[in-house]
């Protein structure tokens, strides 16, 4: 009966991420839109882009492989296992102990890899040309993102994400730099991750520049929107990184009793929302980056995550 | 020692090491400028937590007048003087803007491993400011090495300074004496330099310092 429980309070996390991971991108667009003093769409719009995309006919070329067919539900089911695993309303869900922060990134790689080598696959130009700087962003990433972990790691001792919110939940850590340091650095991660402005524009299908849009620039119909959905889901699961690692309070950590499982849930919603409308502040005070910049960017993250690494030695001592 | 007290000496100390890398990441001479005298401000809040916590009025004054010379004065004169030069919106190119990140966090790593085996018995606080005050120091010495603007190589050798007066706080203060003439110090090369970039740029039409290294002399052939 137990197991049923938990089953249940996994499936409505592994649910309520999906459902809402369209909402967040049509409240960043909507946040976007107001800044620059236009209407912009609904917050559903985003719903029923996927909806049109799905009844719509699947385009492919004439000398697309399999893996062309295949990788956007690969993509799709592994961002969506992905996110399934992060603690979003509640710590120690069934399948959050499967897995830790250095397999999340292990994870988001395969999804990457799989969308670089589709990008690949038909052989234009500009698929070529983002898996490219597709690759380049994320061999500068995924460094930064695996020192975060270390540092995460060395203050709280595992890199269990459900371990690690409910300790900071229950003992605070203290005044410490490196966290300020490390959450520096996932944000500069999870812009460049997500192609968000300066890094990529996610609102362009013209520029020279782009990166994620060029890559998937031939697909269309239910491939599209599988894409579309995977890349929506990969925000909500940054946020809910985001707050999982750092701003956990809230979250449902002993009993699961229905009023810290509502707290948790209230809490979350209200935390990633926030996120999504900071998200679009952000973006439209900085301006597109040329990609022979990204290194220094990046390159920003990864000595702040060393930085934090650093620091973390010289108090703890060895 | 409180957690508290601890955990505070940590973050100004390490807010220095930190805001060190921004000064080397930092390319607008006049943010590098308030990055500074940021730098310098922190400093003083450091060493007035340390007199806080060592019960030390005398390093209350230490604070004060790094507070008063290195947050206040040397910006603003150096300020004034990259105003007159005209350079107060250039963007200096930074030799290798990667590898000297890596070699900063190298730098940094070698501090951590020299200084934590070298003073393991004494207490955290102190081991941890000596630890960060020689990442400072390293830092501002590469920043000299990297820059070629004259105006932000003296922005490294006045950085170099604040570690200096970091790692002295951390053993127990220095005597007020050594205090004021290091403060005086500075002041007096502060001026030295002000008027050596003046004539630099008198000299050579410019205050990069590659220009330096192709003169051959008043009267040498041109070549």
């Amino acid at each position: 009966m137990a197991l049923i429980y938990e089953l249940i309070a996994q499936g409505v996390q592994m649910f309520l991420v999906l459902g809402i991971a369209p909402l967040m991108v049509g409240v960043t667009r909507k946040v976007k839109a107001r800044l620059l003093r236009r209407r912009g769409p609904g917050l559903l719009q985003p719903y029923r882009d996927l909806w049109k995309l799905l009844h719509k006919e699947a385009v492919l070329a004439y000398n697309a492989s399999w893996l062309y067919r295949v990788a956007p539900y690969l993509v799709f089911a592994v961002t969506w296992v992905t996110a399934a695993l992060v603690p979003t309303y509640a710590t120690g869900l069934l399948f959050s102990w499967s897995a830790d922060l250095i397999a999340i990134v292990a994870l988001l790689a395969t999804a990457r890899f799989a969308l670089a080598l589709a990008g690949m696959d038909v052989g234009t130009a500009f698929g070529g040309i983002g898996a490219s700087r597709e690759m380049l962003i994320a061999s500068l990433a995924e460094p930064a993102m695996l020192l975060v972990a270390f540092t995460v790691a060395l203050l709280i001792g595992t890199t269990q994400l459900s371990a690690i919110a409910s300790h900071m939940i229950d003992t605070p850590v203290g005044l410490r730099v490196s966290l300020g340091l490390a959450l520096f650095a996932f944000v500069f991660v999870g812009i460049a991750e997500n192609a968000r402005i300066p890094i990529d524009n996610p609102a362009t299908h013209l520029e020279l520049t782009m990166v994620h849009e060029a890559m998937v620039l031939e697909y269309s119909g239910r491939h599209l929107a599988m894409i579309e959905a995977a890349a929506a889901l990969k925000l909500v699961l940054y946020f809910s990184l985001l707050t999982c690692l750092f701003f956990p309070f809230g979250m449902a950590t002993g009993d699961k009793t229905f009023g810290a499982l509502a707290l948790g849930l209230v809490s979350y919603l209200v935390k990633i929302t926030v996120l999504a409308a900071l998200l679009p502040v952000g973006e439209t005070t900085v301006a597109k980056m040329r990609v022979f910049r990204y290194p220094i960017f990046l390159g920003g993250a990864f000595a702040a995550a060393a930085l934090a690494v650093f620091l973390l030695f010289v108090s703890r001592g060895f | 020692m409180s957690s508290l007290g601890f955990d505070l000496a940590h973050l100004l100390a390490g807010g220095m090491v930190v805001l060190s890398f921004v000064l080397l990441y930092q390319d607008r001479i006049s943010a590098v400028l308030n990055v500074f005298a940021t730098q310098a401000i922190t400093l003083s809040l450091a060493v007035a937590w340390q007199a806080y916590v060592q019960a030390a009025p005398s390093l209350f004054v230490t604070a004060s007048v790094a507070l008063l010379v290195k947050g206040l004065i040397v910006p603003a004169a150096l300020h004034r003087i990259v105003r007159q030069l005209g350079i107060h919106r250039e963007i200096e190119q930074v030799i290798g803007g990667g590898p000297t990140m890596l070699a900063g966090l190298g730098l940094v790593a070698l501090a951590i491993l020299l200084v934590l085996p070298a003073v393991g018995g004494v207490d955290p606080l102190a081991r941890e400011d000596l630890a960060f005050a020689l990442a400072v120091i390293l830092l501002g010495l590469l920043m000299m090495i990297t820059r070629r603007n004259a105006v932000t190589q003296v922005v490294g050798f006045m950085s170099i300074e604040n570690g200096l007066v970091l790692a002295a706080t951390g053993a127990k203060g220095m005597p007020l004496v050594v205090e004021f003439s290091v403060a005086f110090s500075i002041l007096i090369a502060l001026i030295v330099f002000g008027v050596f970039v003046f004539r630099i740029r008198e000299r050579f039409d410019t205050v990069d310092v590659s220009a330096l290294d192709r003169f051959r002399g008043e009267h040498a052939e041109p070549q």
